[in-house]
């Protein structure tokens, strides 16, 4: 146990020396060890718009298979002070119709929310998004018309996916291109 | 100096501090300084003037403890007058710390109580080494991992890499919930803390969206689908969610119970509303009570050596009979926040010594060996990214870093690293010394 009536009785006063600010907070030891050894797969990039902050940046993902194979998908990481203790916020910016993304761009992937463990990294978020695209599921819908469409029609919503890549009208609701050309 | 003041109103404590006893500990001498120490030396934080905070300024006050601080944000509110006792109706609207502290100050002649009306995280270093020992009654794990983190950093390494026990501030946890209760003792990087065992709080209760979106079945789907989705698409205030906000919540409220009127789910209500929004649990003021209790011995136990300290886990729960029980919670080597033991490299031209100079140490040194290090650190206060090669845009970006010497990078001594590479599982923590003889060059 600790000495500190001993210790301290005198303490305190003139005791500040060449103290540095210390740079230890969880969430950024955590995040740079998560960003350092990011493993994307080949369709995904990332964006750093303030090298930094890595705590704010996005995710691009384009798919080469699946429904969405083309496309190009804009995700918002927000990385809060209680990393990894509690997951990051994801968005998704770019506008799609998909039955587990809203058409505000919030995600409906389990391990966003309530089977989020520290354990977990940006990585394991990463690929849970890009299995999203490449196995987008009518059992957990955000977006309830595509995904009556995908339990329904796999024809009219591969058609449907294809044409809201492209810029189009689905129902009442606009989307805007996001096609990867090049 | 022995207390000049000739009222018995400290008999009771000396019958403690001037007389050996079977339980006294090795470093506990009777003598009448420890009184005096109590009184005119020793530097007490109360973290949260709420339920736990009143009582445990009552406490502290009452066990001799003269010069006490306590920070809090909050300011009075009506349904707080039941169990935080220091606070009047007149008083609503006030800070609670101000108002505590002037209330104790009136009570019990010859304390000296000192608020501060802000949040933990407004204060530095200067601010928090200044205490002999913190205590704190919050409701929230983010400020206690914050404090946890702000005490870690304090520790200071001696020369062969043990630790300063002089810098290490002893943090006194209190937490309740109801009828349940815990208090815990922490010697930062000495014992386990907060972040070692962050599985022993309780997870924080969150639904599948997909749940709250299609399929709710409960008021608090409703509540979450408003908070979650509806807020933003409406943004009604053009502004965050703020639980604290009446206006607010009452949005929410409104909005919630259309939906569950939608799906025929009932049991819904305003209180329930801020409940989900703030996470509130119902306080019981005897836990408080019994909680604080505890850890104001604890801070006496510490402060005058007069008996060993809680080693280091209290649970107290009477929901049915009074169950306690005492553990010990290990240090987790892991831990992020307190087994990141900073690392020295000593380095004896900063001027001249490049990042990439650095790196090739890192990579080639016996002891580092690292493949492909990324480095962050902390320059007044921001976050900066020095190098990272692994990521693109990053590494794009931080390139031009690697030609600059460790002085141009504004990099001073003491600074410490945030090194990540694959040859370790955590980030490392490596601090920078620069020595005496460059500092004689200038
Ligand atoms: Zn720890």
């Amino acid at each position: 146990m600790i000495k500190l009536f001993s210790l301290k009785q005198q303490k305190k006063e003139g005791e500040s020396g060449n103290q540095q600010k210390s740079t230890r907070t969880a969430a950024q030891l955590r995040i740079t060890k998560d960003i350092n050894e990011l493993n994307l797969p080949r369709t995904c990039t990332t964006n750093f718009p303030d090298p930094n902050d890595l705590l704010n940046f996005k995710m691009i993902i384009c798919p080469d298979e699946g429904y969405y194979r083309g496309g190009r998908f804009v995700f918002n990481f927000k990385v809060g002070p209680n990393y990894p203790h509690e997951p990051p916020k994801v968005k998704c910016e770019t506008k799609v119709y998909h039955p587990n993304i809203d058409l505000e761009g919030n995600v409906c992937l389990n391990i966003l929310r309530e089977d989020w463990k520290p354990v977990l990294t940006i990585n394991s978020i990463v690929y849970g998004l890009q299995y999203l695209f490449l196995e987008p599921n009518a059992e957990d819908p955000l977006n309830k018309e595509a995904a009556d469409v995908l339990q329904n029609n796999r024809r009219l919503f591969e058609h449907n996916v294809t044409k809201a890549m492209r810029g189009a009208y689905i129902g009442d609701v606009y989307f805007d291109r996001c096609l990867n050309s090049n | 100096m022995v207390e000049t003041d000739l009222s018995k109103k400290w008999n009771y404590l000396r019958k403690i501090l001037e007389r050996s006893g079977p339980f006294d500990t090795e470093a506990f001498t009777p003598s009448s300084d420890t009184l005096d120490f109590l009184h005119n030396t020793c530097k007490i934080l109360v973290i949260g003037a709420g339920g736990l905070g009143c009582e445990l300024l009552k406490d502290l006050a009452m066990m001799g403890f003269k010069n006490i601080d306590v920070i809090d944000m909050d300011t009075i509110e009506l349904s707080n007058l039941n169990r935080q006792f220091l606070f009047r109706r007149k008083d609503i609207g006030k800070s609670k710390a101000e108002t505590a502290a002037e209330f104790i100050n009136k009570r019990i002649p010859g304390t000296k109580v000192t608020p501060h009306f802000c949040k933990i995280q407004d204060y530095d270093e200067s601010f928090y080494r200044q205490f002999h020992i913190v205590v704190s009654g919050l409701d929230s794990i983010v400020a206690r991992r914050w404090i946890n983190g702000m005490l870690i950093s304090l520790v200071r390494l001696e020369e062969d890499g043990t630790v300063d026990q002089s810098s290490v501030i002893p943090m006194i946890d209190g937490g309740t919930e109801g009828f349940k209760g815990n208090a815990r003792v922490i010697f930062p990087t000495l014992n386990a803390c907060i972040d070692c065992n962050l599985d022993l709080f309780p997870p924080q209760i969150s639904y599948p969206l997909c749940t709250i979106a299609n399929t709710p079945r409960l008021p608090e789907h409703c509540i979450e689908y408003v908070k979650i989705i509806q807020w933003d698409k409406e943004n009604p205030f053009k502004c965050a969610l703020d639980g604290d906000d009446p206006e607010h919540v009452s949005w929410v409220y409104e909005k919630a119970q259309e939906r569950a009127n939608i799906y025929n789910i009932t049991g819904l209500s305003y209180r329930l509303v801020q409940g989900v929004l703030k996470n509130i649990i119902p306080a019981v003021s005897s836990t408080n009570a019994v909680i604080a209790a505890v850890c104001a011995t604890e801070v006496f136990k510490i402060a005058t050596s007069c008996y060993e300290a809680l080693n280091n886990y209290f649970v107290f729960n009477d929901i049915d009979g009074i169950y306690t029980y005492k553990f010990e919670a290990e240090k987790n080597p892991k831990c992020l926040a307190c087994s990141t033991v900073p690392r020295m490299i000593s380095i004896n031209n900063p001027s001249s010594m490049t990042l990439q100079d650095l790196i090739d140490y890192l990579c080639t040194n016996v002891e580092f060996q690292m493949k492909s290090p990324g480095i962050t650190t902390m320059i007044n206060g921001k976050n900066k990214t020095l190098y990272m090669s692994t990521v693109k845009s990053i590494e794009e970006q931080t390139r031009s870093n690697l030609t600059l010497s460790l002085h141009e990078l504004n990099l001073s001594d003491g600074q410490e690293l945030i090194i990540a590479d694959a040859t370790n599982p955590n980030s490392i923590v490596v601090k920078l010394k620069f020595t005496d003889n460059e500092v004689e060059m200038y």
